[in-house]
């Protein structure tokens, strides 16, 4: 199917990612409110346009460092399967620990949508948000919805269309770290890329090597064939 | 004006308001704690105590978070509101 494009849920627990799923995919996968209510992926698509969305519930995490098997199977869609666009579902009433995971998401993957949910019940408790700034900052689309009212779905279901179709083009921004950190990325970067080529942010995957995540590297191992020892990499970080 | 106190979370007492200033932990369950609000800088409330007082359990950027002691007495803050 030419025109059929896999769009990812990512978010944390309780900001409403399965119930914007359902209300969009019109499925009924139930929700709860407890973490790690989804465990396995659910899957369902959405008809828009000329186009099939197939949208994937990701587990609800505060991060995509796989210290739990939840993070584990987010990040590793997010990295390995390549959705054609990453959701990131917020809770507009607690945007700061939040972005914790969205800024995460925005340096593992390019096509990314910041999908502020909850903005009625934000909107009560006197938030307002600015979405034009944040859009401008984040260097992706930032969009205010509202998943129980179904309200700002035409915009999100639009702007995937245009990202998929390529006439919006992401530009996540990208953190910059201390110097030592910048210089031990640069010396890395060259032969992560030998490794991974264009299929993973090299950028991305220094950093998780630089910080010692050896379940990512085993993951990279088995998913990139065994082109290399083991020891070799050992050595380059 | 009183000299900001240093303390460790483990000696909160219910009510206080303490800013964190410092995590000696390392690894996952450092990052763990990060990804859970805990950052130097912010400000954490004790919201109540165990009765052997572990695990504690924190109000933490809208949230509510119980740590137990071998967590929260890593964790070093100034404080700010004194609860009693």
């Amino acid at each position: 199917m030419g025109n059929s494009y896999r769009i990812a849920l990512a978010g944390n627990p309780n900001t409403g990612k399965s119930t914007l799923f359902n209300a969009l995919t019109g499925l009924r996968q139930h929700t709860g409110n407890w973490a790690g209510k989804t465990v396995s992926l659910a899957q369902g698509n959405v008809q828009y346009k000329d186009k099939t969305f197939n949208l994937i519930d990701l587990p609800g995490t505060y991060s995509l460092f796989s210290n739990s098997s939840d993070e584990e199977v987010a990040r590793n869609y997010i990295v390995f399967e390549k959705p054609d666009v990453t959701v990131v579902v917020l809770d507009a009433t607690s945007l700061e620990r939040n972005f914790n995971l969205a800024l995460q998401v925005l340096e593992m993957t390019k096509n990314v949508i910041i999908c502020i949910n909850l903005i009625d019940v934000a909107e009560k408790q006197g938030i307002t948000i600015n979405e034009r700034i944040l859009t401008n900052r984040l260097g992706v689309p930032v969009i205010k919805i509202s998943a129980r009212n179904k309200k700002g779905f035409p915009m999100l279901l639009d702007t995937i269309d245009r990202i998929v179709t390529g006439a919006i083009e992401c530009e996540p921004v990208q953190m910059t770290y201390s110097d030592d950190i910048e210089k031990q990325i640069k010396k890395i970067e060259p032969k992560v890329y030998e490794l991974v080529g264009n299929q993973l942010s090299t950028r991305w995957v220094s950093l998780r090597l630089l910080d010692g995540d050896e379940k990512l590297l085993n993951e990279i191992n088995q998913r990139f064939g065994q082109r290399r020892q083991h020891n070799e990499y050992s050595t380059v970080i | 004006m009183s000299i900001p106190k240093i303390m460790k979370l483990v000696n909160g007492e219910k009510g206080d308001l303490i800013q964190i200033t410092s995590l000696n932990l390392d690894g996952v369950m450092r990052r763990r704690l990060l990804d859970l609000g805990f950052v130097a800088g912010a400000i954490v409330e004790v919201i109540r105590k165990s009765p052997l007082g572990d695990p504690i359990a924190f109000r933490v950027s809208q949230t509510t978070i119980a740590l137990r002691k071998e967590e929260s007495s890593q964790i070093e803050g100034m404080l700010i509101t004194d609860g009693e």
